[in-house]
């Protein structure tokens, strides 16, 4: 359910779907740059009202749905 | 009883520097410039002073609100840098542009400066010891980037904007906040040459962690617009025209889809002049009374914010007589 909550927020940045990113996959390699990554951050905080604070250990499209289920739960 | 904006006046200097021209000297292009600021071209000063261009914004503002020079009772100027550290712009300003006044004085808030300007403004007003009062936001960035760090340099650019009030019921509300946060966005001060001083040596320039501005200005902007509009029993609907600070067009956007606004009502020019900090808001003004684009009794919001951090946001009804 968040993993495909996010895969829409990433989707709506890119402007188009990508059957091609999984849970492995890098943020950096979203083709995004910084200030997407910005901006998903804080769609995502204002999505489930949390504070994505622990920014550094987030590497992965995995690693925000793991932070996030881990806040929400 | 406090002011209303009669007059706008602009300047930047002649030289135009393009993305392409950037690319002569640094790792860069003009897609990758655009694509994530929005910028196309700013303005450099060279062989102008910051004192002439904030002297022709002034002199543009007090022609535009049908006044002389001598009947301002009070001028405050906006500037991160001016020509001199002391003395201060307002008082060369002053005498340049042949006031009379014996009250100017200099603020230094960064890209919020504007609003804390015209919060100033309020309070003489209220007091009653003055009825005309000019504000000047004169910024000369291109004195404070590291022009071989492409991160930072392409954003910004030199400029003036400046406003006459006048004794009037044009202010419907303003709020400015602050808060310590030097991290993300600092330019450090001077270094001299005291002998006796352990620091270590440094340049003053700009240094800005842009993802965290990013999201500071994003969140800010959503907030204090909100904020502003619920303590005044207005809605977005009742507002014309979002005249926020032009940081970035992508911050511009970003807050404007969260606002659920429409493109038509944030209107931008950082195309043309990149971050002129303090000016970027009495620049665009000025272009928007310029080009017929503000009506009488029209609701503004304008909303700067900067470093500090700072914050300021406030609802202007325009109340200008052609």
């Amino acid at each position: 359910m968040v993993f495909k909550k996010v895969m829409g927020m990433i989707a709506e940045l890119k402007g188009e779907e990508d059957d091609t990113i999984t849970s492995e996959t890098a943020l950096l390699d979203l083709n995004l740059d910084s200030l997407d990554i910005a901006e998903l951050i804080m769609n995502i905080e204002d999505e489930y009202s949390i504070n994505v604070d622990d920014r550094e250990s987030i590497k992965t499209v995995g690693d925000v749905v793991n932070f996030i289920e881990s806040k929400i739960n | 009883m406090s002011f209303y904006i009669s007059g706008t006046g602009s300047s930047v200097p002649k030289k135009v520097i393009t993305n392409f021209d950037l690319m002569n000297f640094l790792e860069t292009d003009d897609e990758w410039i655009s694509s994530r600021t929005g910028i196309r071209e700013r303005r450099v000063l060279t062989d102008e002073k910051l004192l002439d261009l904030a002297c022709e914004a002034a002199q543009n503002a007090i022609f535009d609100a049908h006044i002389k020079a001598d009947e301002i009772d009070m001028i405050i100027c906006s500037s991160l840098v001016g020509d001199y550290i002391s003395p201060a712009m307002s008082c060369l300003i002053r005498d340049k542009i042949g006031s009379k006044s014996k009250f100017v004085f200099d603020i230094n808030m960064a890209c919020s400066g504007f609003i804390y300007a015209m919060d100033l403004a309020s309070v003489y007003f209220d007091s009653g010891r003055v009825s005309k009062v000019l504000i000047i936001c004169a910024e000369s960035l291109s004195r404070l980037v590291d022009w071989q760090d492409r991160a930072s340099c392409v954003l910004f650019g030199d400029g003036a904007g400046a406003v006459v009030l006048e004794k009037g019921n044009g202010l419907i509300a303003v709020c400015n906040k602050s808060q310590a946060n030097a991290e993300i966005l600092n330019v450090p001060g001077v270094r001299g040459n005291n002998p006796f001083s352990k620091a270590d040596d440094y340049k003053s320039q700009l240094t800005m962690d842009g993802q965290e501005v990013f999201m500071f200005a994003v969140s800010s902007i959503i907030d204090e617009i909100n904020s502003i509009l619920e303590n005044n029993a207005l809605s977005s609907e009742d507002i014309s025209l979002f005249i926020l600070h032009q940081a970035n067009i992508r911050i511009i956007n970003t807050a404007r889809k969260k606002l659920k606004q429409p493109e038509i009502k944030f209107p931008h020019n950082i195309e043309k002049y990149g971050n002129t900090s303090s000016a970027s808001i009495p620049i665009l003004l000025d272009e928007l009374n310029k080009e017929g684009k503000l009506k009488l009794n029209d609701k503004l919001i304008f909303c700067a914010f900067g470093a500090g951090l700072t914050t300021g946001t406030c609802i202007i009804e325009w109340k200008k007589k052609k």
